[in-house]
């Protein structure tokens, strides 16, 4: 798997809000073996140059920094922070998120393929968050993007993947490009299940920082996320209405 | 023994009590003109919610925090022991029963049972939970009371004086600055925080609130005179800069959907300061040589200083011997 022609080994990648303390958020990368961590500029913070010392617990860690323009409304608010974002992280490397609305935090996808394209032609690899529509996902690539990024559910509502169908017309309609299950996550299983469709990758953030335990949470997704993709590669069963006898049925004569 | 303490916040006057309470000649250095001028103590809620801080804090916060619960009435007056309550509105359920599962030490009460408690949220809540143990107290009367308890018992305070800690007198000194300690220590970092003060007298409340929110912990805790401090964002910034207008949005926001009256308050205050943090957000008892440090407390400051304050003044009275990092100790977690 490689995003931006970058070649990684985790399937997971984890958000950096929310921790109890960064030491627990520390932990948890460590415990999820993640290679990518997405950090959130918040303007002000970004503005006033004052973040610096998260900035730098985060960048400690010793895993490449996928910056977000969480909690931007606007395109020009996306843009601003992305700039911003290259400026703190030294990476191309932004994830888009241009919210459409307060409620749901979805993603407003006019906006975001606008943003994408001022930000691709300034040189940005752009890892959109987006819905699973498919037109949309058109246009993203269009814009310049070669990573897509559909939510399974609304941000921090931990329901999983709300729609699997579209996921998975999504992965049959791109199979060359990364696909990441971004937003809506709660459980291991819910990973498992996005990696059994042949996602390449899960990010989630509220699931592991607001477990009972952080770092055991993020050590049960990394384990849900292997098994998941370990099982997609070894090709399942198809589903089947009448049981399958595993050992012959001897006596039987009828098939009836 | 003389030790000087360096910072008269929450820090500085509990540890000058504890010490001054072992016998040791105790003065104090405040850089600011006055209590709480150059403080973020100032700017505190001033809960003593051990139980309550479990949600996201770690066990070791709930245990050292029970400590506040005795420690603050016997030494000041005007601690309120009417416990902490706990809603979230209809849409935010989920986050309720979270909160529940995280914590301990409360009841699930329901819609009655909040009336006779709050019996101005009488109608607005199904459920939430009671946390009967709990206590606030308002701050600022709270470092003024302190400090004069402090004088009271033999302890000097000298304003205006900024104070180098390997410089200044004493056979011990006891490094209370916070975050303006920062440079001599790497790993502390600051966490803005903001907060509103409201003042109107259409709704009385006996306890503090918390009003679950997924993004910022909302409360709003009672004082004197209709006034209501609002607090707190959480975020990871050194910046002191004033309440940005979205803080103060989401802080009237909660408010207002506590009670629709907070929408008619006065707002009388808006201030933002910065916590001290460790990276495991735990507060500590360090020593350099004859300087000791109490520092970290990030928004436990009320809740931690009485236990701090002990350990500090332990550590100072017997002078305890350095055995690692050289000449750097950690003596708390």
């Amino acid at each position: 798997m490689d995003f931006y022609g970058v070649a990684l080994r985790s399937r997971l990648l984890l958000g950096t809000a929310l921790y109890p303390s960064p030491a627990i958020l520390a932990d948890a990368v460590r415990a999820a073996d993640c290679d990518i961590v997405t950090v959130s500029l918040r303007r002000e913070s970004g503005r006033l140059r004052e973040g610096q010392d998260f900035w730098g617990l985060i960048r400690d860690l010793g895993v490449r920094v996928l910056p977000n323009t969480a909690g931007c409304h606007s395109v020009k608010e996306a843009v601003t922070t992305a700039q911003m974002a290259r400026e703190v992280f030294g990476t191309p490397w932004i994830k888009l998120e241009v919210i459409g609305d307060a409620d749901t935090l979805q993603p407003d996808v006019f906006g975001l393929v606008e943003a994408a394209k001022i930000l691709s032609a300034e040189g940005f690899e752009v890892f959109p968050y987006t819905t699973a529509d498919l037109g949309v996902a058109d246009r993203l690539l269009e814009a310049g993007c070669r990573v897509l990024m559909p939510w399974g559910a609304p941000i921090g509502t931990g329901l999983g993947l709300n729609d699997v169908y579209a996921l998975r017309s999504l992965r049959a309609r791109f199979p060359d490009v990364p696909l990441v299950v971004d937003a809506g996550i709660g459980k291991p299983s819910h990973a498992a299940a996005a990696m059994e469709l042949g996602y390449d990758a899960v990010l989630l953030n509220t699931a592991v920082a607001k477990a009972g335990d952080p770092v055991a949470m993020a050590g049960a997704f990394a384990r849900a996320i292997e098994a998941g993709r370990a099982g997609y590669l070894a090709g399942p069963i198809e589903p089947r209405d009448m049981a399958a006898p595993s050992t012959p049925v001897l006596g039987r004569a009828s098939l009836a | 023994m003389r030790v000087t303490i360096i910072g008269a916040g929450v820090a500085g006057l509990t540890a000058a009590i504890e010490l001054a309470g072992r016998g040791a000649k105790v003065e104090i250095l405040e850089r600011g003109a006055e209590i709480g001028e150059r403080a973020c103590s100032w700017a505190a809620g001033g809960m003593l919610a051990p139980w309550c801080e479990r949600e996201s804090a770690e066990p070791v916060v709930a245990e050292l925090g029970q400590q506040a619960l005795d420690w603050w009435p016997r030494h000041i007056d005007g601690v309120t022991p009417n416990g902490t309550l706990v809603v979230a509105p209809r849409r935010d359920a989920a986050e309720l029963t979270r909160f529940a599962a995280r914590t301990e030490r409360f009841d699930w009460i329901d819609g009655d049972a909040m009336a006779g408690l709050e019996p101005d949220l009488a109608g607005r809540f199904d459920r939430g939970l009671f946390f009967r143990e709990e206590a606030h107290l308002d701050p600022r009367r709270a470092l003024a009371a302190l400090a004069a308890r402090a004088m009271e018992v033999g302890v000097t305070i000298r304003f205006g004086v900024e104070a180098d800690p390997e410089a200044a007198p004493g056979d011990a000194v006891l490094d209370c600055r916070g975050f303006a300690a920062r440079g001599e220590t790497p790993d502390l970092r600051g966490v803005r925080g903001e907060m509103l003060l409201l003042r109107t007298q259409e709704i009385t409340l006996s306890r503090p609130v918390r009003l679950l929110h997924p993004r910022i912990p909302l409360y709003i805790v009672p004082r004197a005179d209709g006034l209501f401090m609002v607090g707190a964002t959480m975020i990871e910034s050194a910046a002191r800069g004033r309440v940005t207008a979205r803080s103060a949005v989401e802080l009237i926001n909660g408010a207002y959907a506590l009670h629709p009256a907070f929408g008619e308050a006065e707002i009388v205050e808006a201030r933002a300061d910065v916590r001290p943090a460790f990276p495991d957000n735990l507060p500590r008892v360090t020593r350099r040589g004859r300087v000791f440090s109490i520092n970290g407390l990030y928004r436990h400051g009320f809740l931690l200083s009485p236990a701090m304050a002990r350990q500090a003044a332990e550590a100072v009275m017997t002078q305890s011997e350095t055995h690692d990092e050289a000449d750097r100790e950690r003596l708390t977690a």
